[in-house]
């Protein structure tokens, strides 16, 4: 079958990039075949796992439950976005210090979910962390050393002045 | 896995996209939020001809609060009409029951229209409506209807949504003096869809009796099963009422089925458990103390 194509132009971690896709492609797809960033990873496709979450417009969104066509002319951020001048921003060092990773598989979900999370929570209660990182599985750590890096990471940022 | 192919359609203005819609008939499906379709075309247990995406329609996004209630349009996410105080103020009921939605980051994109139309049975929204009397209001090339909650909801995943229309607005109303909400469930995990749940409504009179109660529970048949138990609960002071004796007006008013998840034994017993801790909450708010 002819699929109709579309146009479609994001702004990616800053930079302008087109594809022409499929109305049924996935972002998360859109992101990783389309524009070969594959540091977004896709488990379970159906919105369960959260290892696709991206920033949408700065909001965490499950990248497997939104068309690519649909965010056409959007800001999207993916976990190669996160760092800056080459240095790893605040929640992925306090991922790295606290051991908050094994496999890696889903960290890239759970770097954009708390980059976003501590931006409007800067000071999250042990309760609120721990509804946050909820929507993303992890089947390595069993979560404590993750809460940890979310409060690790809340310092971080608090030492730098909210950088 | 991956949605099958479709047509995709993404009108600018809502009259494009009802014309859109009339074209395709049964064969088009709206995306707005799409965290309920898009895992469904994931794992193709839909796939429909037409996929009109209404996301670039302006005007859909509004929630208007006021004495009267809520008004949610297709558009609002459900984290927007979870945040707004205005919403919260006009039916607290929105807020206590999205935050049982699901997950957060699924909030932010998923909207309150689109799981009314969903009409999950297991789904929080839906019972919302059904428990305040609410309604949706559908638009098609036609012209406009208002269809009251008690209609809408036809079945397992089914409305009163035709081929053609879209819904662009619901309208929660807002609840007399001296009345409080709640909404218990209880779930596998944080953020899955509730094994039995219930919203509860309570007002009381001005000497602080029960004038009305009723609850709404989910998971436990076609649609939400609303219940009025003013009668069971009796005229009496909202501090001395035995809330137990609703549990066999309530357990004996719902389908509850058996499933992987739980019996329907279970589920009966645990919507009587739930109804009366919402309804205890729901009453302690009426009084106005915090649950």
């Amino acid at each position: 079958m002819n699929e109709t194509r579309h146009h479609v132009t994001l702004t990616v971690n800053g930079v302008v990039r087109e594809a022409t896709v499929p109305g049924r492609r996935l972002l998360s797809d859109c992101l990783r075949h389309d524009l070969g960033l594959t540091g977004t990873h896709v488990g379970c496709e159906h919105g369960v796992c959260g290892a696709c979450t991206v920033l949408l417009d700065g909001e965490p969104v499950r990248s497997c439950l939104t068309f690519a066509v649909t965010v056409d002319g959007h800001e999207i951020t993916t976990v190669e976005g996160l760092a800056r001048d080459g240095e790893l921003s605040p929640v992925q060092r306090a991922f790295t210090e606290c051991h908050a990773l094994q496999c890696g598989f889903c960290t890239p979900g759970f770097l954009c979910t708390v980059t976003a999370f501590l931006r409007d929570n800067p000071a999250p209660t042990e309760e609120e962390a721990l509804e946050a990182v909820a929507g993303n599985l992890c089947r390595c750590t069993g979560y404590q050393n993750i809460l940890k890096a979310v409060h690790r990471a809340a310092e971080i940022q608090a030492e730098e002045g909210g950088a | 896995m991956k949605p099958p192919p479709f047509g995709y359609h993404g009108p600018a203005t809502l009259g494009e996209a009802l014309d859109v819609l009339a074209e395709a008939g049964p064969g088009g499906k709206v995306l707005a939020g799409g965290q309920s379709l898009i895992p469904l075309l994931n794992m193709r247990l839909a796939a429909p001809a037409h996929i009109v995406d209404v996301n670039r329609v302006p005007g859909l996004d509004g929630i208007e609060a006021g004495p009267s209630g809520v008004r949610v349009g297709a558009l609002a996410r459900h984290a927007a009409v979870e945040r707004s105080p205005e919403a919260a103020t006009a039916q607290p009921l929105l807020r206590q029951a999205l935050r049982l939605v699901a997950h957060p980051v699924i909030r932010n994109r998923g909207t309150v229209v689109g799981s009314l139309v969903h009409a999950d049975p297991a789904a929080e929204m839906p019972a919302v409506l059904a428990l305040l009397g609410g309604s949706v209001r559908l638009a098609s090339r036609g012209g406009e209807r208002e269809v009251l909650a008690a209609e809408f909801f036809t079945g397992p995943m089914e409305s009163a949504l035709l081929p053609g229309e879209l819904a662009v607005s619901a309208f929660f109303p807002a609840l007399p003096p001296r009345s409080g909400t709640a909404f218990h469930e209880v779930a596998r995990r944080h953020g899955d869809y509730a094994v039995a749940g219930v919203a509860a409504a309570v007002t009381l009179d001005e000497d602080f009796r029960i004038a009305a109660a009723r609850v709404a529970c989910v998971s436990v048949g076609p649609v939400p099963a609303v219940v009025d138990v003013t009668a069971a609960c009796g005229p009496r002071p909202a501090a001395s009422v035995g809330w137990e004796t609703v549990v066999d007006a309530v357990r004996d008013r719902i389908e509850p089925e058996g499933d992987i998840h739980a019996t329907a034994d279970y589920r009966r017993h645990l919507t009587g458990v739930l109804a009366v801790r919402a309804l205890r909450d729901a009453a302690s708010a009426a009084r106005g103390e915090e649950s």
